[in-house]
């Protein structure tokens, strides 16, 4: 039984406002990212973006309309992977943006990825997802645990936009249990063997590298697994067919087969053992990506919503005087900001050298859900237009369901969310 | 080359925010409102630049009169290529009041204090539509002018300049020093890509006021009345031309 005191510290740990430093970082190995700005107000995030930010953040949104929006519908029809897009955005700096320029990369922080990555997949869901694995799935790892050998090898060449990498954890076995790795590695004289079959990898087929998860001491359970940079094509790794998606259909989806892949030995990322380690810091921040991809998922699905419903003519008015779907369009944009404000947070405390995976997985779960309520409900304002290609509504509902499951599972959210409250609130 | 280029470019309204008229019906709403640089600044700093990459122009200077918001358009042309930017601070209150003329004259000084032989604005802004400041910048400083420019060449020492005139297009040879104003097929501007905003922000951005170039703000007139363009009247289907031209002699159109 905890005395009143020790509740009250408790309590005054909690709700005691974080210290805010203007300047300076800790070293920490998940800071490999200078400030951009050289002090970030969060409570001015709350309530305007910083100049650069908002300079970023109008050049995402120039782009994503030219150049994305108007192509969104064929790349989701034809299923093509927007090449061309994708170099531009390389151009732009979007596919290495926290990569520090020594690298390559542009040297932004995790806001403005946060924000690029709402206005990109505004425009089109695909090149959102591409552009998120190829800087957090890919470079994350690399960032965080890469020689500076191995990131001159495999991040410089990746932050053109020519070139695009993957990341290779989950298996036709496991998804959320991702401890129980059945692909193996095997060290053998100068390379290490890899044999296994990874699923449901993103970029599957466009990438050029994948950074791939394997288990290289089985005793040793999840602190068994390694982290390997793999490059394609190679041999012994062959791709499975195409995935046939529901949604986000310009971004290929396949499963990486490896029959005795050999690769150097100098591909090992960090060290032995280390690799689920890296998994969890790296899906820590990509679900910052994931979040904000969710976001933009959500926003274009109202913007189409409040636009049609303010020209829709029923009872001799437009549908948006009508008060039911007043309703829906303010819960749609509450659940936006909200997500939106979550999902900010996240990435500040991320770019302070703070603990931020509760809020992250917080936003991830919240984004998610929101773009699925806010595809649904388009849908619904729309009504039988909705349920037509000739309106974007029905492509949005689609391309939102996915940011549910991949990059930690809402249910998986929920769980790390719960883990930290029970590690802050000491109850248990 | 050491020919150096000054580039106005106007904080305006963006052009996509539906307009409202203010309540004392002398302005339009402008609190809380997306602004954003002139189109047609663009394109003058589009342009500029270009000229930069060219080597036909050594540096690129950016300016624009305003609030200190007006700093965000600077940062903007910076972030575009320009080398270095002048703020002139005018207070909102005054901003609103701020004429051609008055703009015109500063230009002209800051051309003369910077010794450009180059000063490139945008045809017109989109807020007051005035077509005025490239014409009266090379009025005041005795300047040629090339307006409504969609192409411009160097050659030797002066600028043959391709100009959209109602009839179509003519060419004219403009020496230097000159004015040119920025039309829509001039170019296409570039994204600000994140390196080079990353980059605008070690770029200098001098401050000053109208009074330190003696120049006048006073307001030569006054806005008497802004008010909305009449609603939109449903039109009639005819069938055919004879109907057409019956319908348009009784409204009395021709």
């Amino acid at each position: 039984m905890a005395s009143i005191s020790q509740l009250m510290n408790t309590f005054s740990r909690i709700s005691r406002p974080s210290v805010y430093r203007h300047k300076g970082w800790i070293s920490h190995p998940q800071n490999f990212i200078k400030p951009c700005v050289s002090s970030v107000h969060y409570s001015s995030v709350l309530a305007e973006l910083p100049e650069t930010h908002e300079m970023l953040r109008k050049t995402c949104r120039d782009f994503a309309e030219a150049e994305l929006q108007p192509m969104a519908g064929k790349f989701d029809k034809e299923g093509v992977f927007p090449k061309q897009q994708v170099k531009t955005m390389g151009e732009l700096g979007l596919m290495a943006l926290v990569v520090p320029e020594e690298y390559g990369g542009t040297g932004m922080d995790y806001l403005a990825y946060a924000i690029a990555m709402e206005e990109i997949s505004r425009g089109c869901a695909t090149a959102g997802v591409i552009m998120s694995v190829n800087n957090s799935l890919y470079m994350g790892p690399l960032l965080g645990f890469g020689s500076d050998k191995q990131k001159e090898e495999w991040i410089t060449p990746f932050t053109t936009g020519e070139r695009v990498g993957c990341f290779a954890l989950s298996e036709p076995g496991n998804g959320s249990d991702a401890g129980a790795a059945s692909t193996v590695g095997k060290e053998d004289g100068d390379s290490f063997i890899l044999n296994g079959t990874k699923a449901w990898i993103t970029n599957g087929y466009e990438s050029e590298a994948a950074i791939v998860f394997a288990t290289t001491d089985k005793a040793k359970k999840h602190k068994g697994i390694s982290a390997f940079i793999v490059p394609k094509p190679t041999k012994g790794l062959s791709l499975g067919k195409k995935e046939d998606k529901l949604g986000i259909r310009g971004s290929s989806t396949c499963n990486l087969i490896f029959e005795d892949c050999e690769i150097p030995l100098a591909n090992l990322l960090g060290s032995h053992g280390m690799g689920f380690k890296i998994a969890m810091m790296t899906l820590d921040s990509g679900r910052i990506g994931i979040a904000s991809q969710a976001i933009g998922i959500a926003q274009a699905a109202f913007d189409c919503a409040i636009d049609y419903a303010g020209k829709r003519m029923a009872f001799n008015a437009p549908i948006l005087k009508l008060q039911l779907i007043q309703q829906k369009i303010a819960d749609m944009a509450l659940r936006i900001e909200s997500s939106r404000l979550l999902t900010y947070k996240a990435a500040v405390l991320k770019d302070e050298g703070k603990a931020y995976s509760k809020y992250a997985a917080m936003a991830k779960l919240a984004a998610s859900e929101t773009a699925t309520f806010c595809g649904h409900q388009a849908i619904q304002i729309l009504g039988g237009m909705g349920y037509v290609s000739d309106m974007p509504a029905e492509r949005h509902y689609r391309d939102a369901r996915i940011t549910e499951i991949y990059e930690g599972t809402s249910e998986i959210q929920r769980l790390v969310i719960a883990a930290n409250l029970i590690k802050e609130y000491q109850v248990l | 080359m050491s020919l150096k280029v000054l580039v106005g470019c106007k904080r305006v309204i963006d052009y996509a925010v539906k307009i409202r008229v203010r309540p004392d019906k002398l302005g339009v709403v402008t609190d809380g409102i997306k602004h954003s640089m002139n189109p047609f600044d663009e394109i003058a700093i589009e342009e500029a630049v270009r000229l930069k990459e060219k080597n036909i122009v050594k540096e690129v200077i950016a300016v624009s009169c305003g609030p200190t918001q007006a700093q965000e358009t600077i940062r903007t042309a910076l972030a575009m290529g320009a080398d270095r930017g002048i703020h002139v601070e005018v207070p909102a209150k005054e901003m609103e009041k701020l004429e051609p003329l008055h703009v015109s004259k500063i230009l002209a000084k800051l051309a003369e204090k910077e010794q450009a032989e180059l000063v490139i604005v945008g045809k017109q802004a989109i807020d007051d539509d005035t077509n005025a400041t490239a014409q009266m910048t090379a009025g005041i400083l005795n300047w040629p002018q090339a307006t409504f420019a969609s192409k411009i060449e160097k050659k030797d020492d002066f600028l043959e300049v391709i100009r959209e005139i109602d009839g179509g297009l003519e060419t004219i040879k403009v020496k230097l020093p000159a004015v040119v104003s920025a039309d829509l097929r001039l170019n296409e501007p570039r994204y600000a890509t994140l390196p080079n905003i990353m980059k605008a922000k070690k770029k200098k951005i001098e401050k000053m006021k109208p009074a330190d170039l003696g120049v006048d703000t006073t307001p030569h007139f006054e806005v008497i009345e802004v008010t909305d363009p009449p609603a939109r009247e449903a039109g009639i289907k005819v069938e055919d031309v004879d109907t057409l031209l019956l319908k348009l002699k009784e409204v009395g159109r021709i």
